[in-house]
C-alpha cells in the first residue's frame, strides 16, 4: 500500500436467516437437497401466486437491528426490483428500498491491538433470494437452474464507509458472523454462501476529505478473501491513478485462484430496476409490543460478554474479545476456568495452543477432540507443578491424537515432573563433575554456559526436572 | 321454460329439492353453450367431463341429503382463474398449454359451495381491455347484436349471462371489467371492495386494483354467488380479515330517506344522451320512492383514467415478467437467453398487452418515477379521498355505469384513448377500491339495435349489503327484461 494513499471501504453482507421456511412461501430452507425439491408454486413464480410474509423473518430482522443499535422503523414496505433472469422466475425479487426495516446503527469491532473501532450501520432490509445458475454443465453442456434457494430469506446489512484497512474489513465480519450467531438468526457460514459479503472500495490521497471513485467487489466467500481482495484493489486503484489515469464505477469480480480483480460491469450496464412498492404485500407494521417482545428474548450480545471477561477475569481487551466471538468459545472458555482456575493461563491454552491445533485441522471448537474438563486438569497439573510446561505441550499433542485425559497420559509416560530437591541434586553435582572444563569457563566469566548446565539435567531427567528448582540448585553449586 | 334459463338461486333450490339434478342442468347448459359458442364465443374451454363428473358428486350429495349453498349449479369461470387441471389461458397465446396444479381461493369457494364448473369464459388477454377484442381467442360477441361487443374485459363472462348458457359466472374488475360488460349485456356485475374476494390464484393484471366479483342477471342470484365465491384468505396478503354476510337475504328495503349522491362530474358532456336518459329516470323511480337526491362533487374525477393508466401499467410490467418462456407456457427458442425471451414474449403477447408492458416499465424507470408513479399515488390518495369525504352526506352513489351502449366491433380498436374512455365511470371506484354495481336499467335503440343500458351504483368500503340492496329495489322498480334465448337462436 502507497504510503500517500488511505482507503474508504464499505461492505455490503447478505446473511441467510435460519428460518425453516422460505421469505414469502412455506418451502422449505433446507440446504444442499436434490435441484428444485424444495419449492412450490409460490416459489417459481406460477400465475396468480401471492407472497405472504414469514413473521419469524421479521422478528430476526427486529433482532439483528437491536443487536447493532438501529432504529426500528415502525413502518417497513416490501419494493419489486425488476430484472430479467431464469433463477428470478417472477421477474423480480421483493426487496426493501426506501423504507428498510431498521437502519442507522453502529457495531464496535475488535482490532488486534485491543483498541476498538465504531462502524456505521447504513441500514438492514429483508429480501428473498434468487435461485442458482450452473451454466455448461452436464453432458449436453447446457445452463440448468436450481430455484431450491429462490425466496431464501436474506438480511443485507449495510456499512457506513467507515472502515480503513482489510483488517478493519476482516473484524467487521468476525464481529457481523459473532453477532448473527449470538442471535441464532443465520449460521454465517461464507463458504456455503449463507453469509456473503460484497465489498466497495475506493482509495484516497490522506488529507482529501472528498471520496474517490468506487468498486463493488463480489465472489467474496471468505474473510480471507475478502482482505485479499480488498488490498489487490487499493493497489490496483493506486496504481491507476499514479500512472495517471481514473478509476472506472464499476462492478469487479474477485478470481481466487489469480488472486485479482476484473470486470464484471461497467456502471453503463447497470440495470434501471425500476424498484416501486409491491402491491402484493401490505405495508410491514411493527407494534411497540412486539419490539418489547424480541428485547425480552435478546441473548447476552458478543460487546457485553466481552465487558463481562474483561471485569470477571480481568482479561485484555484482545483475547476478551477473541473469546467472545462465538457463544461457543465463550461457553468453553467458562468451562474451562469453572470459577477455580488462572483465567489468563486458561486463555493462553485456548487462544494460542488450542485454537492453532483446531485451525490445523480444520475443525470447529464444537468438534475438539479435548474437552473444556481435559485442558482444565492440563492446566491444573501445570499449576500445581505436576508437569512443567514444556511437557504439557507434549501431552496437550497426546491429547488431541487420543481425546485421553491429561493425568493418564502423564502417569502412564511417566512425566510426572520431579520436583524432589534431594533427588536432582544429586543430577546437579553429577552432572557438574562430569563437565569440569566448562565449570572453570563459567566461572571465569561465561555465564552463559549457565543455560548449557540446564540443559544437560533435563536431559539427565528426561526433561522432567522442574526447572526453577534446577535453577536454584545449579546457582548454589556454582 | 328451459332448464339452462334458471337462475342461479331458482337452480339451486330445485336441485335441492330434487325437482331436477344437477346432471340435467349441466347437460342443458353444455348443449346451449355448444350450440352457441360458434356464435357468441363466449367460452376458450368448455369443460365437458369436468362438469359432469362434478354434477355426478353434486347429484349425490343431494341424494345422501348434504346439498350446499348452491348445490349443483354451473358456473361459467372467467379464464384469469387458475382452476386445478383445466386450461387457464387468460386469453393469451403466451400461457399455451398452461394447466395449473393449484386452484384459485375463489373457485376453491364455489365448488366447496356445490357449483359445477361448466367452463372458462373468454376475456380480453390478461383482462387488458373493454370489449373483449384483445382475446387470443377472438372476439366476443354481445347476444343483443352480435356485430357488436359485450364489453370487456369480463366479456364471455357476461355473454355467457346474458345469452342464458349458464346462470352465473366469475369476473374480475380492474377498472370497469366487471360492471361495464354487465351494463353491456343487460345482467347484473358487482366489484365488491378490494381484498373482499381473494387474488390468490387468479392470474394477476394490476394488484392493487383486481377484484374478482360475481355476475347474474337478477340481483338476488348475484348476492348468492358473491356470498358463495367471497371471504377472508390468509393466502392473500391484501384479503380483508372480517367475516361476510349472507348478502342473499334480507334484499328488501325502504327507500324513503335513502341519501342517493349525483356527482356532477360524471353527469358530463360527452355522455351518450340516450344513457343520460336511461339513468336519469332510474333516478326517478328513487326519487318517487321517497329517496333522497343530492348533487354532489367527486372533484378529481377527470384525473381517475390517467391516473389508473399509469398505475396499473406500471403493476402489470411487473406481473406480467413472470411469462419468460422459462417454466411454463409458450416459449420460442431463441440464439441465446435474451434472444429466447425477446421471441418467446414477442410471439407470445398482443399489442395491448405489450402497450402496457411498455408503459407501465416507461413510468417505473429511473427518471420518470415520480413524474409518474409517485405522482399517480398521490392523486389516487385524492380520488380515495373525494369519496370518504361524500359518504359523510351520502349513503350511495348513482352514475352511469359506462358512457355508452355496446359499441360496434373494430369501432374503438385502431385508438386506445377511445378505449380507455370506455371506463372513465368506473375506473375512480376501481382506484378508491369501493364497491360498486351495475344494474340493468333499461334499453335504448341504436342503429335498429335494442341495447340494454346499466346504473352504476357505489357505497362505502364493504357496505355491499347495502349496494345490493339499492340494486334489488331498482331492480323492483324496474321492468327489463333480457331477450329469452329462443329469440335469440
Amino acid at each position: 500500500m502507497h504510503p500517500d494513499y488511505e482507503m474508504v471501504i464499505g461492505l455490503e453482507v447478505h446473511a441467510q436467516v435460519t428460518t425453516a421456511s422460505k421469505l414469502f412461501s412455506g418451502s422449505s430452507t433446507t440446504f444442499g437437497a436434490d435441484p428444485n425439491t424444495q419449492t412450490n408454486p409460490i416459489d417459481l413464480g406460477m400465475p396468480g401466486m401471492l407472497p405472504v410474509l414469514n413473521s419469524d423473518v421479521v422478528d430476526a430482522g427486529v433482532k439483528l437491528g437491536l443487536a447493532l443499535n438501529c432504529r426500528i422503523n415502525r413502518t417497513s414496505v416490501f419494493a419489486r426490483k425488476n430484472y430479467f433472469y431464469p433463477d428470478l422466475p417472477k421477474g423480480y425479487q421483493i426487496s426493501q428500498f426506501e423504507l428498510p426495516i431498521v437502519e442507522h446503527g453502529n457495531m464496535i469491532i475488535d482490532l488486534e491491538d485491543g483498541s476498538t473501532k465504531d462502524i456505521g450501520i447504513t441500514r438492514m432490509h429483508l429480501e428473498e433470494d434468487a435461485g442458482k445458475s450452473v451454466h455448461d454443465f452436464g453432458a449436453d453442456h447446457h445452463s440448468h437452474v436450481d430455484l431450491n434457494r429462490a425466496g431464501v430469506p436474506l438480511m443485507e446489512i449495510v456499512s457506513e464507509p467507515d472502515l480503513s484497512t482489510a483488517e478493519d474489513a476482516g473484524a467487521y465480519l468476525r464481529k457481523l458472523r459473532a453477532i448473527l450467531r449470538f442471535l441464532e438468526v443465520c449460521d454465517g457460514n461464507m463458504e456455503q454462501g449463507s453469509m456473503r459479503c460484497d465489498a466497495n472500495v475506493s482509495v484516497r490521497k490522506k488529507g482529501v476529505e472528498t471520496l474517490g471513485t468506487r468498486c463493488e467487489i463480489k465472489n467474496l466467500n471468505s474473510i480471507r478473501n475478502v482482505m485479499r481482495a480488498i488490498d489487490y484493489e487499493a493497489d490496483r486503484q493506486i496504481d491507476v491513478i499514479e500512472s495517471g489515469g481514473e478509476i472506472d464505477q464499476e462492478t469487479r469480480l474477485w478470481d481466487n485462484v489469480k488472486n485479482i480483480t476484473r470486470t464484471m460491469r461497467s456502471k453503463e450496464d447497470a440495470h434501471d430496476y425500476r424498484y416501486f412498492s409491491d402491491p402484493d404485500l401490505l405495508p410491514l407494521n411493527l407494534t411497540e409490543e412486539r419490539i418489547e417482545a424480541c428485547k425480552e428474548v435478546m441473548p447476552e450480545l458478543p460487546d457485553q460478554l466481552k465487558a463481562r471477561f474483561m471485569d470477571e477475569y480481568k482479561l485484555s481487551p484482545y483475547d476478551a474479545s477473541v473469546l467472545t466471538l462465538s457463544r461457543e468459545f465463550a461457553s468453553f472458555y467458562e468451562a474451562l476456568v469453572a470459577g477455580k482456575r488462572d483465567p489468563k493461563i486458561c486463555a493462553n491454552w485456548m487462544t494460542v495452543e488450542l485454537f492453532g491445533a483446531l485451525n490445523k485441522m480444520g475443525r470447529e471448537i464444537t468438534e475438539s477432540p479435548v474437552s473444556p474438563d481435559q485442558l482444565g486438569e492440563l492446566v491444573d497439573m501445570i499449576s500445581d507443578d505436576t508437569i512443567s510446561g514444556k511437557i504439557a505441550k507434549t501431552v496437550f499433542e497426546e491429547m488431541l491424537e487420543t481425546s485421553r485425559n491429561p493425568k493418564e497420559i502423564v502417569e502412564e509416560k511417566g512425566l510426572v515432573q520431579i520436583t524432589d530437591v534431594g533427588a536432582l541434586e544429586g543430577i546437579v553435582q553429577s552432572v557438574l563433575s562430569s563437565n569440569q572444563d566448562n565449570v572453570e569457563k563459567y566461572k571465569a566469566g561465561n555465564e552463559r554456559l549457565f543455560g548449557f548446565f540446564v540443559g544437560q539435567v533435563m536431559k539427565e531427567t528426561q526433561g522432567k526436572a522442574n526447572p526453577k528448582i534446577v535453577n536454584d540448585l545449579l546457582r548454589s553449586n556454582l | 321454460m328451459e332448464l339452462y334459463e334458471l337462475g342461479l338461486k331458482e337452480a339451486a333450490t330445485k336441485i335441492k329439492n330434487k325437482e331436477i339434478s344437477s346432471t340435467d342442468l349441466t347437460k342443458a347448459c353444455l348443449e346451449r353453450m355448444n350450440a352457441r359458442n360458434d356464435t357468441i364465443n363466449a367460452f376458450i374451454t368448455i369443460a365437458e367431463d369436468q362438469a359432469l363428473e362434478m354434477a355426478e358428486r353434486s347429484d349425490k350429495r343431494v341424494k345422501d341429503g348434504n346439498p350446499r349453498l348452491i348445490e349443483g349449479v354451473p358456473l361459467g369461470i372467467k379464464d384469469l382463474f387458475c382452476t386445478k387441471g383445466v386450461l387457464t389461458t387468460a386469453a393469451s397465446h403466451i400461457l399455451d398449454g398452461f394447466v395449473p396444479p393449484y386452484e384459485s381461493t375463489v373457485t376453491g369457494h364455489l365448488w366447496d359451495a356445490g357449483g359445477v364448473l361448466l367452463g372458462k369464459t373468454n376475456l380480453d388477454e390478461f383482462a387488458m381491455g373493454a370489449s373483449n377484442e384483445t382475446s387470443y381467442y377472438g372476439t366476443v360477441k354481445n347476444p343483443w347484436d352480435d356485430s357488436r361487443i359485450p364489453g370487456g374485459s369480463s366479456g364471455g363472462s357476461a355473454a355467457a349471462v346474458a345469452d342464458w348458457q349458464c346462470p352465473a359466472t366469475t369476473g374480475t374488475d380492474t377498472g370497469g371489467s366487471i360492471r361495464q360488460p354487465a351494463s353491456m349485456t343487460g345482467i347484473v356485475g358487482l366489484k365488491p371492495t378490494y381484498g373482499r374476494c381473494s387474488r390468490w390464484g387468479v392470474v394477476a393484471f394490476a394488484s392493487s386494483l383486481d377484484q374478482a366479483g360475481p355476475m347474474a342477471r337478477s340481483v338476488e342470484d348475484c348476492a348468492l354467488m358473491f356470498r358463495a365465491m367471497s371471504g377472508f384468505d390468509p393466502l392473500d396478503s391484501t384479503s380483508a380479515d372480517k367475516p361476510i354476510e349472507n348478502y342473499d337475504e334480507g334484499l328488501e328495503m325502504d327507500v324513503k330517506g335513502l341519501r342517493i349522491g349525483l356527482p356532477k362530474e360524471y353527469f358530463i358532456e360527452g355522455l351518450d344522451p340516450q344513457v343520460k336518459a336511461v339513468i336519469d329516470a332510474a333516478i326517478k323511480r328513487f326519487e318517487d320512492a321517497g329517496a333522497e337526491i343530492k348533487q354532489i362533487s367527486l372533484p378529481h374525477t377527470e384525473y381517475a383514467v390517467p391516473t389508473y393508466y399509469i398505475v396499473a401499467p406500471a403493476e402489470a410490467a411487473a406481473n406480467l415478467a413472470r411469462y419468460d418462456g422459462m417454466r411454463f407456457g409458450l416459449r420460442i427458442e431463441g440464439d441465446n437467453l435474451v434472444d429466447t425471451y425477446i421471441k418467446s414474449r414477442s410471439a407470445g403477447f398482443g399489442t395491448e398487452v405489450k402497450r402496457r408492458i411498455m408503459i407501465g416499465n416507461y413510468t417505473l424507470s429511473s427518471g420518470y418515477y415520480d413524474a409518474y408513479y409517485t405522482k399517480a399515488q398521490r392523486v389516487r390518495a385524492l380520488i380515495a379521498g373525494d369519496f370518504d369525504a361524500v359518504f359523510e352526506d351520502v349513503d350511495v352513489i348513482m352514475t352511469p355505469t359506462a358512457p355508452t351502449p355496446a359499441f360496434k366491433i373494430g369501432e374503438k380498436v385502431s385508438d386506445p384513448v377511445q378505449m380507455y374512455l370506455s371506463d372513465v365511470f368506473t375506473v375512480a371506484t376501481s382506484l378508491a377500491g369501493l364497491p360498486g354495481i351495475s344494474v340493468p336499467a333499461a334499453t335504448v335503440s341504436v342503429d335498429g339495435s335494442d341495447l340494454p343500458v346499466g346504473v352504476q351504483m357505489i357505497a362505502p368500503a364493504f357496505a355491499e349489503k347495502k349496494l345490493l340492496q339499492v340494486a334489488y329495489a331498482h331492480e323492483q322498480m324496474t321492468n327489463f327484461e333480457l331477450k329469452k334465448a329462443e329469440v335469440r337462436g
